[in-house]
């Protein structure tokens, strides 16, 4: 059976279709749908237990899915673990408590899957990882280990240490949240920046700012399922949904 | 306090030394030894404690003890020291047990070959650390069989393993059973968080049912069932089944401390090494592992040290290690005298403790170095 479903250079990224997650008996992910296509950037907002995180996190396996479809990349995820590892090489991810390897260096956190997965050459894994964490500034933190580093410089790293295997998606499942306020706008930066090229990107935060600045459509999310999604400016101008309304009044003064 | 203070300050404060108590000898005897009423009467309890023992302790091992004699008569009559003349006498026995003496080089070639290459291997700084991984792993059992147990083609007569005996037996114990319990354990901690039933089922029963029993069953197990499950071709040797018993025995132990380490590594970590794309091998060789055995070090110290010890046992199935070989030295009638024995067991005790001691300080220093900087 042939795993990649779509034609040659798909238009859509990330396909979700009729997704539906349950933990136990809560119904956690009620038949979701959603399309992000290529070099689309998508945020995601809603309460806290809405869903987002799960859905973001269905989308490279680390939550199972129980009923319909999530097609990343072309390549349709199922329960076969080749399939798991090959869309998981092609989808970075960024996470609130940054999961950086304590024992391990910032430049071995980020040629340490280069090297073992995609079989880079230690030199030239190097190499990239030094240029990559030049671009989120923290070349002069190389050789330290992450917990001699701040939030701020200690997300950039992750954010780096995804990048380092070339991924077409990159996920950010609230990668500002556990951060305190004087080091958000570092990470914001370094995401803007990356948005810029062209990226795409599924970005789970409640950071309103970045979502009007960088985001194609916005989506809120509730009670596990997608109420609305829409262009920022419309999204935040004009929201459609009583449920919207009521969430984005609590968060912007 | 002035009445003059400002709240607001118009030039930086001065960075002012410690006060005088906070350091020198005097603030650490107050802080350590006598911080408090009760701390000050331990300190003095043990104190006197340590006077009315050590000296007889010192005497009895030093100026009373008899140095060197050709036999017991002298150990005999000098009741208040010990007979070290016994140990000198004794210690070709003590360190070879029956290993035939002209052949006993070969021991003497293989101890300090394994002590060079454990040491290369544990030094931290030491250069071209894998290659003394290879060749302590590799060429070395290899080696020590050859030299050990004899090979006709090289000249070297067989010596049969029921000749081995005394010091090098029990170390020879000890090694084998810490190089191969350690991976076994840590395959067994991982099988029994294994998601596949059976897998975790074999792990969960092997472990209730080694660390169920006392150690003493597993040897007589594997003395007298090893050689019925197996054809009577492969009969194992006397000495191979209690290394086996000891192995097996110690890996049950070493799994659950393994599976310690493993629980207290956040969900967080198998995540982003997940999201990496990483293999289950990959993300537990590289990032979980590594981790989760820092973190329990002393606990798999601990049971090293156990270990060492426990290999005393194995005399009961009739290997000769070497407190069998101590024992036995007792009952030669040309030492037979009131301090012999105790003289005996205090050269074994030193023996182990130096050991022993040795394993904790190692462990306790490979903390300090892995904890340096790389907590989260």
């Amino acid at each position: 059976m042939d795993a990649r479903t779509a034609p040659a250079g798909p238009a859509m990224a990330i396909e979700l279709i009729g997704v539906h997650k349950w933990y136990g008996a809560f119904h956690a992910l009620r038949n979701v749908s959603l399309g992000v296509a290529r070099g689309e950037r998508i945020v995601v907002c809603g309460p806290s237990g809405s869903g987002k995180s799960t859905l973001i996190r269905c989308v490279n396996h680390l939550e199972q899915h129980q009923r319909g479809r999530i097609i990343v990349d072309g390549v349709e995820l199922t329960n076969d673990v080749k399939r798991i590892e090959e869309v998981r090489r092609e989808v970075g991810m960024v996470f609130q408590s940054f999961n950086l390897f304590p024992h391990l260096t910032v430049l071995e956190n980020c040629t340490l899957a280069p090297i073992w997965v995609r079989r880079t050459p230690k030199a030239a894994a190097e190499d990239v990882a030094t240029q990559l964490l030049a671009r989120v500034k923290i070349l002069d933190q190389a050789n330290k280990y992450p917990g001699q580093l701040s939030g701020g410089q200690q997300q950039r790293a992750a954010i780096a240490r995804a990048l380092c295997m070339n991924p077409k998606i990159m996920l950010f499942d609230e990668p500002t949240s556990s951060l305190d306020p004087e080091m958000v706008k570092e990470v914001l930066e370094t995401m803007v920046s990356l948005a810029e090229e062209g990226m795409t990107m599924m970005v789970v935060t409640h950071e309103m700012g970045f979502a009007r600045q960088v985001a194609d459509r916005v989506a809120f999310m509730d009670n596990g399922e997608i109420v609305e999604i829409n262009a920022p400016v419309e999204f935040f101008a004009h929201p459609q949904h009583e449920r919207t309304k009521l969430f984005l009044s609590q968060i912007l003064h | 306090m002035a009445a003059t203070a400002a709240f607001v300050r118009t030039a930086p404060e001065p960075v002012l030394p410690a006060p005088m108590l906070q350091r020198g000898a005097a603030a650490w005897l107050r802080n350590n030894l006598f911080s408090s009423p009760a701390s000050s009467i331990l300190t003095i309890a043990l104190a006197a404690l340590a006077l009315w023992l050590l000296p007889g302790l010192i005497a009895w091992a030093t100026v009373n003890a008899v140095w060197s004699a050709p036999d017991g008569a002298l150990c005999r009559s000098r009741q208040d020291g010990a007979c070290w003349a016994f140990i000198a006498q004794k210690l070709d026995i003590f360190r070879y047990g029956l290993y035939p003496p002209d052949q006993r080089w070969r021991v003497d070639v293989t101890e300090l070959a394994g002590a060079a290459l454990i040491a290369w291997l544990l030094w931290p700084g030491a250069p071209h650390r894998a290659i003394a991984v290879g060749l302590f792993f590799v060429v070395y059992p290899l080696l020590a069989f050859v030299l050990l147990h004899g090979s006709m083609r090289l000249g070297l007569p067989i010596i049969d393993t029921a000749l081995w005996g005394g010091i090098f037996v029990s170390l020879l114990t000890a090694l084998v059973g810490i190089v191969f319990s350690l991976p076994l354990g840590v395959l067994l901690a991982l099988g029994r968080r294994s998601r596949l039933p059976v897998i975790r089922l074999v792990s969960v029963v092997y472990i209730e049912s080694l660390r169920g029993v006392p150690f003493i069953t597993v040897l007589f197990m594997a003395n007298t069932m090893l050689p019925l499950f197996l054809p009577e071709a492969w009969t194992p040797d006397r000495l191979l089944r209690p290394l086996v018993g000891t192995v097996l025995f110690a890996a049950a132990y070493l799994a659950e401390e393994v599976r310690g380490g493993l629980q207290i590594i956040p969900k967080g970590q198998f995540e982003g090494a997940m999201a990496l794309g990483l293999s289950y091998r990959q993300m537990m060789g590289l990032v979980i592992l590594p981790q989760a055995l820092t973190f329990v070090i002393p606990g798999i110290v601990n049971n090293f040290i156990g270990l060492f010890k426990d290999t005393t046992l194995i005399s009961i199935v009739g290997t000769l290690d070497f407190l069998e070989t101590v024992q036995d030295a007792f009952k030669d009638p040309v030492w037979s005298g009131p301090t012999i024995a105790d003289t005996g067991y205090a050269f074994a005790a030193l023996f182990y403790f130096v050991f022993c001691f040795g394993m904790s300080r190692y462990s306790l220093a490979m903390e300090r170095r892995l904890a340096a900087g790389r907590r989260l």
